[in-house]
């Protein structure tokens, strides 16, 4: 009895944060028109958000690279395919590692920087400055941030998968020895452009959810020193676990 | 300048005396009633302080009277308008006729002395830059911190900060300044010089002033109208003399700073002896 109303009582909290989320994200997709009114403000959130993630994502991109690489011909050579490895390690990174990786990598550094300064925000008054200066801070705060890790996620994907892909290149054909022409060529012919939307679709749809938390962890957060360090942490576990649930859903809907 | 919003809520009306008004207020939250008929009006153009020991709804009334929280029952009335009735929009533009001092300043951190200030200018109008630039340094002027417009807000004191608060609160040339809090904290000087501030804002401006706190001192020589809030409701009001006078204990208590009386020294607990023998 008591474990059937513990479940209820979780599935209704569920159920009610879901509503919460969704009406906050209504409220932020109608502010951004008027916030892409001010460009300068959107594209500071992009260089916040992509520009300073720029480091981890290309040191890890070419680590998760060369592991790839280490791998996948340790792999292939079994069969006696090394060839294969660049097709191989290409399509892993566009259509997978890449995106996911990089959403986890972006939660990491962007949606914890997010959270936290909105979170300090709400806690030291600013946020209901703004409201009493009659300025909405869901289009002068979270609007313009949103936006910036929904562009910033994409173009980071892009950059961690080039940077993965040499790193491939380095360890498989500079150092294993693999037939540069050939692991160019059967990458080439066999990566298509839907392999590629795929991995740019999943990208920008890790980018809004990951964002979208960020932004609703942060705002929502209460404003004690505890609640913006509560808010952080459920920022990072509630954007893994939802990046790699969507991955599957995504996945599965594309393949 | 400012964006359309409906007239009658922008335009002052002037009708009454009363700039705010309180009817018979209730206000609860979750199971603690903060407000059981709160009754109170504020007059235009003079400096009312609210005063009640901590825990009396004393930040509360404020967000009542800016309209961040609605009343479970009453009116909440600004220069006769129903805060409570309003939409987003027409409380936002409300909102563009009262300046709030929030109590450590809450100015914007990543921004400078100058753009904080500049921030509600920026916001609401399509003012040309010398033009702001030049309320701004007017604003700054008048609060003492010209030279500090290019500070961050990190470096400023907790007198100074508050200080480019109520220029940021002024830039809009508000009807009423809400101050919560302004003396908290603060040194002699410091407090001197917001005292001086807010008088000199009120005199030179007009400007109806409502300052919630509970440094009686400070008040004694600023308030031309107090309120002393407790057990929800006003327990009294007049002039500072007219409270060092009143015979309700509780006012007594409060005026003087005596440690016992109706607000006890000893939070509620069980018999003491019985606690020690259990």
């Amino acid at each position: 009895m008591k474990l059937l109303r513990e479940l209820g009582d979780n599935l209704r909290s569920f159920v009610v944060t879901v509503g919460a989320v969704s009406l906050f994200f209504g409220r932020v997709l109608g502010q951004i028109p008027r916030a892409m009114l001010r460009p300068r403000f959107v594209i500071e959130q992009i260089f916040n958000a992509g520009a300073l993630s720029l480091v981890i994502i290309m040191t890890c991109g070419l680590f998760v690279g060369m592991v790839l690489g280490l791998q996948g011909y340790d792999l292939l050579q079994r069969f006696g395919s090394e060839d294969a490895l660049g097709t191989g390690a290409a399509l892993a990174l566009i259509k997978e590692l890449g995106p996911v990786v990089t959403a986890l990598l972006f939660a990491g550094r962007a949606g914890t920087a997010l959270a936290s300064e909105i979170g300090l925000m709400r806690a030291t008054d600013q946020l209901a400055a703004m409201e009493m200066m009659a300025v909405d801070p869901i289009r002068r705060v979270v609007a313009p941030r949103f936006i910036g890790g929904v562009i910033a996620m994409p173009l980071l994907t892009v950059i961690f998968v080039s940077i993965g892909i040499f790193g491939v290149q380095l360890i498989g054909v500079q150092q294993l020895g693999v037939d540069a022409a050939a692991f160019w060529s059967q990458m080439r012919s066999s990566v298509g452009v839907d392999d590629v939307m795929e991995g740019v679709i999943k990208g920008c749809v890790f980018g809004v959810a990951c964002s979208l938390v960020a932004v609703y962890e942060g705002y929502t957060a209460v404003p004690t020193a505890e609640g913006v360090g509560r808010a952080t942490t459920r920022t990072v576990v509630t954007s893994a676990v939802l990046t790699l649930i969507l991955d599957y859903m995504l996945t599965a809907l594309m393949l | 300048m400012i964006q359309p919003f409906s007239e009658n809520v922008l335009s002052s009306r002037q009708q009454t005396q009363w700039i705010v008004e309180l009817r018979d207020v209730h206000y609860s939250i979750g199971n603690r009633e903060i407000f059981s008929g709160l009754t109170l009006t504020i007059p235009r153009g003079r400096i009312t302080a609210i005063m009640g020991p901590s825990g009396t709804g004393k930040t509360t009334l404020l967000r009542l009277i800016t309209g961040q929280i609605k009343p479970d029952s009453g009116q909440v009335l600004f220069d006769g308008i129903d805060v409570s009735n309003l939409s987003l929009r027409e409380l936002y533009a409300l909102r563009l006729r009262m300046g709030m001092l929030f109590q450590n300043g809450a100015l914007l951190t990543d921004m400078t002395v100058f753009e904080n200030v500049a921030f509600p200018l920026r916001e609401h109008t399509k003012l040309p830059h010398s033009l702001i630039r030049h309320i701004v340094l007017t604003k700054l002027q008048a609060v003492g911190l010209r030279g500090a417009a290019q500070l961050m807000p990190a470096e400023l004191s907790g007198g100074m900060a508050r200080r480019v608060a109520l220029a940021r609160a002024m830039a809009t040339d508000p009807d009423v300044l809400i101050y919560d809090e302004p003396f908290t904290g603060l040194d002699p000087i410091s407090m001197g010089m917001i005292v001086r501030l807010v008088r000199q804002m009120n005199n030179a401006l007009g400007i109806t002033s409502i300052v919630v706190s509970h440094d009686v001192e400070e008040l004694a020589a600023l308030a031309d109208m107090s309120f002393i809030l407790a057990g929800g409701k006003v327990a009294a009001q007049g002039t500072f003399n007219e409270l060092k006078g009143h015979d309700s204990q509780i006012v007594h208590q409060f005026m003087n700073g005596l440690a016992d009386g109706p607000v006890a020294f000893h939070y509620p607990a069980p018999e003491y002896f019985e606690q020690l023998l259990a």
